[in-house]
């Protein structure tokens, strides 16, 4: 099984399109889509300031372990954490076998809320990365047959 | 497994240090993280325990520059050492592009080296990888300690198919870049090439 993911520019924009209606109707601060490797696929809101490659591969490293977890005790796997703190609160929540949704959320919104919108978000969510992960194979392989060993050779030259 | 973003025009790559405990991973990545340029690199995450032991990984983003109009970025993370953390090792094995296996020279460590490459070993296995067909070179560290072992001897035990391999004094920074343009190098020779099958 290959588990490369590979994001086409068509497709980025529908994930960014879903997260930010996800965002907005949920009054959200900001709304995170990753791959269970850390790797960030979409963020839509407020994400000035923030360091959204520290909070992706945080992410992935939770879920990794809570998964690891949930194997141990016999679970296949705990689909939502949710975490609330005095101002700022975060809702992660599994999309099918390979994504990860991370919300963030303060007191304009609401645990209820973000729940209720997530119903409607999910399937959307979920449809687009199918069609993600099931591109054909050949369409990524010529992504890096444009390559060339001097590529290669001039990136490793410049320092 | 790498990530290849058209919209931004990002390929993000994903290289292991693995190794025993006090080899000096997290130290390989300090040093990369001190001698990279401040927009070249984003912010190293240690996350470890009161005694700076690795509990679960460090991570440090680097860019190394651009191919074919494509940032091309490096997630570097290291492995926690200690023998009790397997299932941790395992988790952060997963999706991995590259590895690189830091040996500690001394020769009281001799074993605890073999007991961590047969564990990267089966821990790849279990994610259908195999080490054999992944980018992988090899860091002989510690080699400023007088009780280090002589590296031929290393390199029959650990490295008997010869794949690339480095003498480093990590905190002075010695045989450091090497490793990582060496193993940086194979991952994006491996990408081009396209054609990694995974074993069930
Ligand atoms: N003399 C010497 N000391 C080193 C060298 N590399 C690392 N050290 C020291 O060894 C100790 C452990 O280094 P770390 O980088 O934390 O080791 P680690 O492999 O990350 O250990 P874990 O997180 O437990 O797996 C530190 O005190 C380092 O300064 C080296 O090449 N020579
Ligand atoms: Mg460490």
């Amino acid at each position: 099984m290959n588990t490369q993911t590979v994001l086409f520019e068509e497709d980025s924009k529908r994930l960014s399109q879903a997260c930010l209606n996800l965002q907005q109707e949920a009054y959200a601060r900001a709304v995170f889509l990753l791959d269970k490797d850390g790797q960030l696929l979409a963020n839509e809101g407020e994400i000035d300031g923030l360091d959204t490659t520290s909070l992706a591969s945080l992410t992935a490293g939770n879920i990794a372990a809570t998964g690891g977890l949930a194997k141990l005790l016999g679970e296949k796997e705990f689909p939502v954490q949710v975490h609330e703190g005095d101002k700022e609160s975060i809702h992660i929540s599994l999309i099918g076998e390979r994504l990860i949704l991370v919300i963030l959320f303060d007191q304009r919104s609401s645990l209820g809320l973000i729940r209720l919108k997530l119903k409607h978000a999910y399937q959307d969510i979920l449809e687009i990365s199918q069609d993600i992960f099931d591109k054909p194979k050949e369409e990524m392989k010529s992504v890096f047959s444009e390559i060339t060993d001097d590529d290669i050779d001039d990136f490793f030259g410049l320092d | 497994m790498s990530f290849i973003n058209y919209s931004s025009r990002e390929i993000n790559c994903k290289i292991v240090y693995y190794g025993p405990g006090l080899c000096g991973k997290t130290t390989n990545l300090q040093y990369i993280y001190s001698k990279t340029n401040p927009e070249a690199k984003g912010k190293m995450i240690s996350l470890e325990t009161g005694t700076e032991r690795t509990l679960l990984f460090d991570f440090l983003p680097i860019s190394l520059g651009e191919i074919r109009g494509f940032k091309t970025r490096f997630h570097l993370f290291t492995v926690p050492g200690q023998v009790f953390y397997d299932a941790s090792r395992k988790l952060i094995l997963k999706g991995v592009d590259g590895v690189v296996f830091v040996a500690d020279s001394q020769v009281e460590r001799l074993d605890a080296n073999i007991e961590s490459f047969e564990s990267l070993v089966n821990n790849l296995k279990e994610h259908g990888e195999d080490l054999e067909k992944l980018p992988f070179v090899i860091q002989y560290n510690k080699r400023d300690l007088p009780n280090a072992v002589d590296l031929s001897y290393l390199e029959e035990v650990f490295n008997p198919r010869g794949v690339q391999s480095f003498e480093a004094v990590a905190p002075t920074g010695q045989g450091v870049f090497d490793t990582l343009k060496a193993v940086a190098k194979q991952v994006l020779v491996e990408l081009k090439r396209g054609d990694r099958q995974k074993t069930p």
